[in-house]
């Protein structure tokens, strides 16, 4: 008994010496402070785009929308059209009514092989417009969120560029 | 003297809580740390949009363009014009087909396109021409998440 008193007593007595962890232990906190950045998340929009497909006729037995997106001189978005349907208003109306005409032609439903999966547009963007506005478009047009319950609903799922717009 | 000794053992104080915060804020950090954004380019913009959901899966194969406002391409980093990003694409392609000749080589590779949201529609599109002379197929464009509030 005496014995292990003894030990007990030894083992108060052992002083591990904190400074040096502390010193490291700040140095990583430190580190990981300075290289931690906040970045906004990213998604992608998928577009299939096969050389063959090029001016070949469109596989789809949808009737086939085109979106064309006209800009003004400065890159500016100017019209909106879909098919020969022409949208009015300011930039957020024209996008909220192309998404109308893009529900009121395939609907909204969530069952398999909808018409939503079958649809394909066709992008036709003039060369100087700013290219955030085609991110709108395929926004408007490849879903929507639904307003009651906060989820995203699935519009046109495949797009592709207007060949020839690019050269 | 007696009430000195007594002080100076009091400023003794104990460590462990502030070690045991400081630890959970290194593994905070750690855990939130992200490495693979790395090949953001900070000079690019993305456009926002509601619908850009990080992807549950990320692409396997995939090259990242990174398209400025004045149509150049950041790859691999380095800059290219469209003329000089042909050359170096050929050769990922070639990279492509070489060592993922069995999952379809450069058809299946992704092209993720982070493009300005001020750079001209065309610049895009002729850059995605470019990819498709070489041999890719498959295009996502890559935007900024938009919280709806």
């Amino acid at each position: 008994m005496k014995l292990r008193k003894n030990e007990v007593h030894g083992r108060e007595k052992i002083d591990v010496p904190m400074t040096p962890m502390i010193d490291i232990v700040f140095q990583l906190l430190v580190f990981f402070i300075m290289t931690f950045k906040i970045v906004a998340m990213e998604g992608d929009f998928n577009i299939n785009m096969p050389q063959a497909a090029q001016g070949a006729p469109s596989t789809s037995l949808q009737v086939p929308l085109k979106l064309k997106l006209r800009a003004g001189p400065n890159g500016a978005l100017q019209s909106v059209a879909l098919n020969n349907t022409t949208f009015d208003g300011n930039v957020q109306e024209k996008f909220a009514q192309l998404q109308d005409a893009i529900v009121q032609q395939i609907g909204v439903s969530d069952g398999p092989s909808s018409a939503q999966e079958e649809s394909e547009i066709e992008i036709d963007a003039d060369f100087q417009l700013h290219y955030h506005y085609v991110i709108r478009a395929i926004t408007a047009v490849t879903g929507r969120v639904d307003p009651k319950t906060g989820e995203v609903q699935k519009l046109v799922e495949k797009i592709k560029f207007a060949p020839g717009a690019g050269a | 003297m007696k009430i000195h000794k007594k002080k100076r053992e009091m400023l003794e104080g104990d460590l462990t809580p502030m070690i045991d915060m400081t630890f959970q804020l290194i593994a905070f950090f750690m855990v939130l740390i992200n490495f693979t954004q790395a090949d953001q380019n900070k000079e690019i913009k993305l456009p926002e949009s509601e619908l850009a959901k990080p992807p549950e899966v990320p692409f396997e194969n995939a090259i990242t363009l990174q398209i400025y406002k004045n149509g150049n391409v950041y790859f691999d980093g380095n800059d290219f014009t469209l003329d000089s990003l042909r050359p170096r694409l050929v050769v990922e392609k070639q990279i492509a087909d070489e060592f993922k000749g069995k999952d379809g080589g450069a058809q299946n590779v992704t092209v993720i396109i982070r493009g300005d949201s001020f750079v001209e529609t065309g610049k895009v599109q002729e850059t995605i021409k470019l990819c498709q002379d070489v041999g890719f197929e498959k295009f996502a464009l890559r935007a900024k998440e938009k919280v709806p509030y």
